[in-house]
């Protein structure tokens, strides 16, 4: 057990340092050099090549990663030319957004597929799995930036149920509507990216329900009289909830991918706007070290989906 | 062949020409066969196929017809014209150009851009699952911590990082740069069922019997597999349609100028347009969505035809 996590660990300290390499060189390709718009344009190109000195922009490349890695093992990701403020206290200030809407999206999606990849499975080839069955198909098929489009049109603009912008109304006074005011912006986009995101967990535990069901150990629990309420939720329920358990941090990818389109459909101020944002204004302190905490990111979720997956199915494990 | 057999045999040749026919019937249809029965079988499956043929047909022959420059001219005049006024079936946007046209050539570069973006990843992700699978070992290995290294990278934000570095990007390369991040799942699917393959008893004795690895992997083993590359290629075909729309749609995919379904729907993003000027977004939204769920119907079926026991289509 401890043997695989510890090689799993390994494994990531080359992706970590080629991921930072990576990352490092493409911003540096990116086209403007960070002074660009924040300088006068009749300043003296004397003074702007004695500020690239000074900042370091003629060094060669490794050495400018160097720096940068130094300064990153001391929690300093540079300044934001465009918000000219320190990028950590940045990003710090809207991570909380989008880890809030990841969180309260991947609590829905749990608590809408588990109750339908149960009835699913429990009534296999009747019309409730037929309904759930066409429901995971057209919400796997559609593209999730156009249902965000078509959902703030419906109801965010035409019936105004929700709010269409922001994380919080500027009017919320107090701890209560705060928290009340943060609930309605997050509300739509969760809601639509729980009911566009069920489908891995629905169908998998749909499967396993429809497996134990043939197998000896609900049997035997049947004709001991056990009532079929119960084995479901006890039996069947209980064994696929680790696999299941599992998917969560698969989602996390797939959640992160996500909030670049669902932050700039709802203008809501996390870190997939403020990327986006970021490449327009040629950011690129911001743009290095939003990818390197998303990539980041998406390593620990899939280190945390692999250790769940090990700790379930012991032919995963390495010896 | 069979001359040889009527020297040896005293089954006259018209015994052996029913004998033959005989045995084709019996056999085991072609894939084709399969395939266009399955469709048969099922109505809604048959509508999809043709109204998704038959609509890539159309803008692609539509949009050959159309003045693409000419048409992305402003013309203040026509500001939001609403649908099914003279001359706008579909209404016109904010520079006054015929919502109709530009879907028209959107559409064909949305799509066309999904079917250059499938051919050139899943041709990647086959080959790459097929020798990783194939030759397990340090290959194996090597290959898939690339896998899980790609998997690893934010691929839209990736991606958006490309686009802004290169300079003057067309169709063509948002392609190539779009089919660096997508062939993972591919080649993960090939993998796994390679691996399966390589372990039966025909690849053994055909590396026994001295033929090439390679011929073997290219010509044994992916014969074998060609049902579920069909099924696999089709699907990722419906889901490469949300990649370049979505990134067109963020503003860093096909340039403003270049009509995408992604660029129309990009329209919505101004409050006015999405409740006031509708017309200038919902049809490539609606598109977009029944090009989704029609493709993959069609993949559903390919599936179903690829595994006997789920079959619907009975053979005639």
């Amino acid at each position: 057990m401890w043997k695989t996590i510890l090689r799993r660990l390994l494994i990531m300290i080359p992706e970590v340092i080629i991921l930072s390499i990576l990352v490092f060189l493409l911003a540096k390709a990116m086209p403007g050099d960070p002074f660009t718009g924040s300088i006068n344009p009749k300043a003296d190109p004397e003074q702007i090549h004695h500020l690239m000195k000074l900042n370091g922009l003629y060094d060669p490349w490794y050495q400018q990663y160097w720096h940068w890695v130094v300064h990153l093992f001391h929690g300093n990701l540079g300044n934001s030319y465009q918000y000219q403020e320190p990028v950590s206290r940045l990003i710090a200030g809207r991570a909380g957004n989008t880890l809030w809407l990841a969180l309260f999206t991947m609590i829905l999606t749990y608590a809408m597929a588990l109750p339908m990849g149960v009835f699913a499975g429990r009534h296999e080839g009747q019309l409730p799995d037929t309904v759930i069955r066409v429901y995971t198909y057209v919400t796997y098929c559609i593209p999730f930036f156009v249902i965000l489009v078509i959902g703030i049109w419906v109801f965010g603009y035409i019936l105004g149920w929700f709010p269409t912008t922001g994380s919080i109304s500027p009017n919320a006074n107090g701890w209560a509507q705060t928290i009340g005011s943060h609930l309605t912006h997050i509300l739509l986009p969760g809601l639509l990216g729980a009911l566009f995101g069920t489908v891995n967990i629905v169908q998998y535990l749909r499967s396993e329900v429809i497996d134990a069901k043939h197998s000896d150990y609900v049997r035997t629990a049947q004709s001991k009289g056990v009532p079929s309420k119960d084995i479901y939720r006890h039996h069947i329920f209980r064994n696929s909830l680790l696999p299941i358990a599992a998917f969560a941090g698969y989602s996390i990818t797939g959640l992160l991918n996500g909030s670049i389109f669902t932050e700039t459909v709802f203008s809501y101020p996390g870190m997939g706007l403020l990327f986006v944002n970021s490449i327009i204004y040629r950011d690129y302190t911001v743009i290095t070290a939003l990818v390197l905490i998303y990539g980041i990111l998406n390593l620990l979720g899939t280190l945390l989906s692999d250790i769940i997956l090990s700790l379930v199915d012991p032919r995963i494990r390495i010896d | 062949m069979a001359e040889n057999f009527a020297q040896h045999s005293n089954i006259s040749a018209a015994d052996l020409d029913r004998l033959t026919r005989e045995a084709q019937a019996e056999a085991t249809p072609s894939t084709a066969r399969i395939i266009w029965n399955e469709f048969k079988a099922d109505r809604p499956a048959l509508i999809s196929l043709f109204v998704v043929v038959g609509f890539i047909l159309f803008v692609m022959v539509g949009a050959l017809f159309i003045d693409t420059p000419k048409m992305m001219e402003t013309n203040i005049v026509n500001y939001f014209n609403r649908p099914l006024t003279a001359g706008f079936p579909l209404g016109a946007d904010a520079g006054g150009r015929s919502i109709l046209l530009e879907l028209i050539v959107g559409s064909r570069n949305s799509i066309g851009i999904a079917l250059g973006l499938t051919v050139i990843s899943s041709t990647f992700g086959i080959c790459w699952g097929l020798i990783s699978g194939y030759f397990s070992g340090y290959v194996d290995w090597g290959m898939q911590r690339v896998y899980d290294f790609m998997m690893m990278l934010p691929m839209t934000m990736m991606i958006i990082v490309l686009v802004t570095i290169i300079p003057h990007y067309n169709a063509v390369t948002l392609t190539l740069i779009f089919s660096i991040f997508y062939w993972e799942g591919t080649s993960r699917l090939i993998r796994s069922r390679t691996l399966a393959e390589s372990g039966k008893d025909y690849a053994a004795a055909s590396l026994t019997s001295g033929t090439n690895r390679w011929k073997i992997i290219f010509r044994d083993i992916m014969p074998n597999i060609s049902s579920l590359i069909i099924v696999d290629t089709t699907l990722s075909f419906a889901e490469n349609i949300g990649v370049e729309t979505g990134l067109s749609y963020l503003g860093f995919g096909l340039p403003s100028q270049t009509p995408s379904l992604g660029t129309m729907i990009a329209n919505a993003n101004d409050p006015n347009n999405i409740t006031q000027y509708w017309w200038t977004w919902l049809p490539a939204a609606l598109e977009i969505i029944i090009l989704c769920l029609a493709i993959s119907y069609i993949g559903q079926v390919l599936r179903r035809a690829a595994d006997a026991s789920q079959r619907q289509g009975t053979a005639d």
